[in-house]
């Protein structure tokens, strides 16, 4: 299979050669990507082992999409280009924009956190660059903090909200208990819950913050306090159907299934799990997008991989659809009604011309299984289903005018 | 040979029609309808006469397209998880031998002359050729990302091979096995149907839910796009898939997946006539050898729909469901 495979790949560069020699003549136009990364802070590992700990999320995706899309550009004279800063800190941000810019970054792929994220919009170096966020899932930065030239490709914390709950619903488990952390990310979690849950008619019986204090991984096993001392935590809750938690950073979630006090399965970061991408997901071709990505990468795919991946694949497609390479035709592009990506997802995906927002189904999974899809059949919107999850054009509070 | 009842009726208009029928013995054997199960790794054969399943064959892992060698004799299968292609007697219905058919074969096309199979492998960008007389790769032609859909002319001159990631339809000369030209449609292309006198070929792309017509004589260019709205369901549930054109150049068959229709489309002028309800999930189409009946598969109902064409009135009608495997994904009707 090897030999096979590179049999392949020797054919693919003869057509390469080939065709370069066909259009020599014409330069083939260039549209060249900066992806922007903070390395990972050493202390922040899953608190399962078996997560992998990942140093390259998001950029492999980019990566990836950039192969995809010269695959197609070399029939049509178009070449995509990527640099990357993956910086240490976030006091260096700037200056890996910098780099990027110097090195003829037309387009931002951004892996950063909010705070990074939105220093990097106020660069003056940055100026009129869209920048494609692939990593903040806050909702602040789709709302009131939006900005006419920052996409998103992954999805908003509502937006995830919005995709549990109506799976919930689906399964008619409306009676939620509540357990979060202490971090700024679970406090917004919990109100994208809140809002989901109000959204969709469910109802929150019972919260009470999880007192997580660091503890070694390996000190507890997962059973020796831990066994004891969640069934005693929730033994004030009201009667729930589903115990909904709350932690971002996988501190302690994990821990909860099977140890709660009722037999209530465990959903939210932890347990059922709503996202943009999952190893288990194969249906709709995304079993080759899995195979190219793990042939290149050496590992899964995650989500902030895929967000990356679509990022790129916009302009690859924009370009393609256009024909063009220039910033305006593609950005115009890709907020027009004409605009459609095939996201490995069922439906076609695209931008909210009102926050710039990627509109796209949200997978409900399981840790080893895809449990569902949303949109849930029957939940229903005027102008599509996928419009169903995050917030809606009518209560955003993002303040530029859509474009068309 | 065998007349549904229902056309026999309608021919009997003209007496000379109906005579010549009584005068015809005894069908030796009814139209045989194969169907893949994808989920069941098995094909369902349909008797086309009594409409029921009367065989299931065990196949390969994952059993998609299907296709019949020239003279009729064998049906083949892309067994995509078993990275194969089965050969089925269609005396037997056996598998008599299987065939290395390269990475995660989906759908396979077989030349009208040559005793060539066309395959294209999604993993590695290419189409790949295997002689299935010598069981031999000929050889592999390189396309865009994740090939998939195929088309063959009716004359072999032309291939076309629709890579679903680079959204285009890639026209390979079968002289040269090269790619010679290249062009944009839909939103992942899925399918390919040449008309009858091969001067078009029609290219489906199920995302975007669109199905492009391309002009094969000269200028090998997209010369027109048909969309499909389906009242009252939302436009992301219409994807288009399967096809079938009548060979008169009426009528085209669009199966638009999981918004579970059909559109009937009029060949000449492009124009949509009609939405036909079918199972949940309509993948791919067959018509019988009269072209009075399509056959369509329905994924997550898992049967099959029977739609009666009637012809001059241009009117449709489903007539039957029967249940098939699980995850019915192809179909073809016996020669």
């Amino acid at each position: 299979m090897r030999k096979c495979k590179w049999g392949a790949a020797r054919l693919l560069l003869l057509v390469l050669l080939s065709l370069s020699s066909v259009t020599k003549a014409q330069e083939a136009a260039t549209v060249t990507l900066g992806y922007l990364g903070i390395e990972r802070p050493a202390a922040l590992e899953p608190l399962s082992v078996l997560d992998p700990v990942v140093d390259d999320e998001g950029v492999q995706g980019a990566r990836l999409a950039i192969r995809d899309n010269n695959t197609a550009g070399q029939f049509l004279g178009q070449e995509f280009l990527l640099v990357e800063a993956v910086v240490a800190s976030e006091r260096e941000v700037a200056e890996g924009l910098k780099r990027l810019v110097e090195q003829g970054a037309e387009w931002i792929v951004s892996g950063v956190h909010r705070e990074a994220l939105e220093a990097l919009m106020d660069d003056p170096a940055l100026g009129d660059r869209v920048v494609f966020n692939v990593a903040a899932s806050d909702d602040a930065l789709r709302g009131a903090a939006c900005r006419r030239n920052l996409f998103h490709t992954t999805p908003s914390r509502r937006m995830l909200a919005d995709a549990l709950a109506q799976f919930l619903g689906y399964k008619r488990w409306t009676r939620w208990a509540l357990v979060h952390g202490n971090t700024d990310e679970d406090r917004l979690r919990v109100e994208a819950q809140r809002a989901a849950a109000e959204r969709f008619g469910h109802r929150i019986v019972d919260e009470a913050m999880w007192p997580y204090d660091p503890m070694a991984r390996r000190a507890e096993g997962g059973f020796h306090a831990i066994q004891r001392e969640i069934p005693v935590f929730l033994q004030a809750f009201a009667e729930h159907d589903v115990l909904v938690i709350a932690d971002e950073n996988d501190y302690f979630g994990e821990y909860f299934p099977y140890q709660t006090r009722l037999p209530r399965p465990v959903a939210g970061t932890q347990g059922l799990t709503p996202t943009a991408w999952h190893r288990a997901h194969e249906s709709w071709g995304a079993v080759q997008l899995q195979r190219r990505f793990e042939e290149q990468a050496g590992r899964w795919m995650t989500a902030q991989d895929f967000a990356a991946w679509l990022a790129v694949r916009s302009l690859g497609e924009a370009a393609s659809r256009t024909g063009a390479v220039d910033r305006d035709a593609l950005r115009e592009y890709m907020t027009s009604e004409a605009f459609e990506l095939a996201g490995y997802l069922g439906l076609p995906v695209s931008y909210r011309s009102w926050n710039h927002q990627l509109r796209q189904p949200i997978l409900v999974t399981g840790p080893r299984m895809v449990v569902s899809v949303s949109p849930q059949e029957g939940y229903l919107h005027p102008r599509t289903p996928l419009d169903t999850l995050g917030v809606d054009q009518g209560e955003s509070t993002c303040g530029f005018q859509p474009e068309r | 040979m065998w007349f549904p009842t229902r056309t026999i009726i309608k021919q009997a208009a003209s007496s000379l029609a109906l005579s010549m029928l009584m005068l015809l013995p005894t069908a030796a054997q009814a139209e045989r309808i194969f169907v893949s199960n994808e989920k069941d790794n098995t094909l369902s054969v349909i008797d086309g006469e009594t409409l029921e399943v009367i065989e299931t064959i065990p196949v390969g892992r994952r059993p998609r397209a299907m296709a019949f060698s020239n003279d009729g004799s064998q049906l083949f299968v892309a067994v995509g998880d078993d990275e194969a292609i089965d050969m089925i007697d269609l005396d037997t219905l056996k598998v008599v031998r299987s065939l290395a058919a390269g990475e995660d074969p989906e759908v396979i096309r077989v030349h009208p002359d040559r005793p060539h199979i066309y395959v294209s492998n999604e993993d590695d960008n290419i189409v790949s050729v295997l002689d299935y007389q010598k069981r031999t790769r000929v050889t592999q032609i390189p396309v865009g990302v994740e090939p998939e859909g195929l088309g063959v002319s009716p004359d072999g001159k032309w291939l076309i091979a629709t890579s679903e990631t680079s959204n285009m339809a890639h026209i390979i000369d079968l002289e040269t096995m090269e790619a010679v030209y290249h062009r944009l449609v839909g939103a992942r292309p899925r399918h390919v149907e040449f008309t009858r006198e091969g001067d078009k070929a029609w290219v489906s792309a199920e995302i975007a839910g669109t199905v492009a017509i391309i002009d094969m004589q000269d200028t090998f260019d997209v010369i027109h796009t048909l969309e499909f709205e389906v009242p009252g369901v939302p436009r992301e549930t219409v994807q288009a898939v399967g096809m079938e054109l009548t060979s008169d150049g009426r009528f085209a068959f669009v199966a638009l997946g999981p918004s579970n229709r059909v559109a009937v489309v009029d060949q000449q002028s492009y124009e949509v006539l009609d939405y036909l309800l079918v199972g949940q999930r309509v993948w791919h189409l067959a018509l019988d050898a009269d072209e009075n009946r399509l056959f369509t598969t329905n994924g997550v109902s898992g049967d099959v729909t029977v739609i009666e064409i009637e012809g001059d009135e241009g009117d449709f009608e489903a007539i039957r469901s029967i249940p098939v495997g699980r995850f019915p994904w192809g179909v073809v009707v016996a020669p």
